[in-house]
């Protein structure tokens, strides 16, 4: 390797590597329970047939998967303003983020819902406890559980989807590569470093998803 | 009279699979409930916990009248806070543990606070043989374990009444001995069940009131003993000794 382009690496690896770590990651974790949250409301009113709500919620899953994701961005960053809607890029990427990843999320949750045993509910029906109660204490969390590699998946490919952020001004670690990459010329050397730091951050979730599934095997174990 | 049952009639799709079931239950009975598989008894039992709801009948328990078709919800929490349902696959919360399991119907279905549903719980599941169990989760035991749980369950909640939903009937042989045991103890007891079973003995030398069901009717009802010495009906006759034939 020649030195030039050791030293652009080297010059640019703590830049991209605080960007992710302080832009990427937040951005992440921000966005998915953000996801996290709709996806589990709008499976519970789905899996508990709320009358209009319900409705509302397949029409959201509609648009969301019905739409690609970047043009969506560009619609609620570039879009909006028109309709006197401000939104700074950082938020205005989050909200994207979370509403999108929310609905695939929803399904999978509704999912592993209507997969929980119906005797679980009706065990909780005949020790008096309400469908609330249940809900909360019994099947959501079986659901939870059962929904976990495909929610970890789905963190992981939010976490890479972060680099979107970049095209509607987001200073986050992809942009930076770019960024950089202006001043430089270096294409093929900063893109490959910036993916090999995506892929140490997935490597981290994918160790913490096998953890996460040990841990929870203790817990309620495998259903029958 | 504790539990006066009248006139319970249910169909799927059409299909009649109660057709005026009528059943009288004392405190301290512990009723049997036989019959041909599809003759309606565990539509029967669920109707009685609202668990389905009856097309049309009507039971008057403990003194107060419920109309198996149309309740308020809340009368039918009420009512559900004062009986038990024990499954045939048994219906364990799996994400809890088993002292959990007995607990959670105590605190978040009866509003117990902690320490006295702990209490209650360890003493129910003392009774059934488990609680040197009680940090196991459900897959972790055995078929037979997880059915003396969830009566452990039934039982810790000071039920007037509790119905058993063939209670052995997903069992390995060599596992329904220990459950019957603890049904056979709690009859002891003085608790009133209803008991829907293919447990012959059982029914002879435990209960002490047997039902007879076939397609959706009652065929006959008599003192145990009655039933199995001197049925009244040829049908009963006949399910007796098929039974007995098809055991030896």
């Amino acid at each position: 390797m020649d030195e030039r382009l050791w030293g652009i690496l080297t010059d640019s690896f703590p830049k991209l590597l605080k960007y992710g770590i302080e832009v990427t990651v937040p951005l992440t974790v921000i966005s998915f329970s953000l996801a996290l949250v709709i996806a589990v409301v709008v499976a519970l009113i789905q899996y508990a047939r709320v009358r209009g709500l319900r409705q509302i919620c397949r029409f959201y899953v509609w648009i969301i998967r019905g739409t690609p994701l970047l043009v969506q961005l560009y619609i609620v960053f570039y879009g909006l303003p028109s309709a006197g809607i401000v939104l700074d890029a950082f938020p205005a990427a989050v909200l994207v983020f979370g509403f999108n990843e929310g609905a695939y999320m929803a399904e999978t949750i509704r999912g592993t819902l209507e997969g929980v045993n119906v005797g679980q509910l009706e065990a909780g029906y005949c020790v008096g406890m309400s469908y609330g109660k249940i809900m909360w204490h019994v099947v959501l969390p079986q659901a939870l559980r059962t929904a976990f590699p495909a929610l970890s998946n789905s963190l992981i490919s939010m976490l890479k989807g972060t680099s979107m952020a970049a095209t509607i001004t987001v200073m986050e670690m992809f942009r930076q590569a770019q960024v950089i990459n202006g001043r430089v010329y270096e294409s093929l050397g900063l893109y490959v470093e910036v993916a090999l730091i995506y892929l140490a951050f997935c490597t981290i979730l994918t160790w913490l998803q096998r953890r996460g599934e040990k841990r929870l095997a203790g817990y309620g174990g495998a259903r029958r | 009279m504790m539990l006066e049952i009248r006139d319970v009639k249910k169909s799927f799709e059409g299909l009649k699979v109660l057709d005026g079931i009528s059943l009288d239950v004392e405190k301290g009975d512990v009723v049997a409930i036989l019959g041909p598989s599809g003759s309606g008894k565990t539509t029967f039992l669920r109707c009685l916990n609202y668990l389905e709801t009856a097309d049309s009948g009507s039971m008057v328990f403990d003194g107060e009248a419920f109309d198996l078709h149309s309740t308020q919800k809340k009368d039918i929490a009420r009512l559900r806070r004062k009986t038990a349902f024990v499954f045939q696959n048994y219906n364990l919360f799996q994400n809890k543990n088993v002292l959990q399991n007995v607990t959670l119907g105590l605190t978040s279905g009866m509003g117990m606070d902690r320490q006295t549903a702990q209490k209650k719980a360890l003493d129910a599941l003392e009774k059934v043989g488990m609680a040197n169990k009680l940090r196991n989760y459900p897959s972790q035991l055995s078929g037979g374990q997880q059915q003396r749980v969830a009566i452990a369950r039934a039982m810790a909640t000071d039920p007037e009444i509790i119905y058993f939903d063939e209670p052995t009937s997903a069992l390995d042989p060599e596992l329904i001995g220990e459950v019957l045991a603890v049904m056979r103890k709690l009859a002891e007891d003085g608790m009133t069940m209803l008991v829907v079973t293919h447990e012959m003995d059982f029914a002879r030398n435990v209960s002490n009131k047997v039902m007879f069901m076939e397609g959706g009717k009652v065929i006959e009802t008599a003192p145990s003993k009655q039933f199995f010495e001197h049925p009244a009906e040829n049908r009963a006759r006949e399910f007796i000794r098929t039974i007995l034939e098809s055991r030896q």
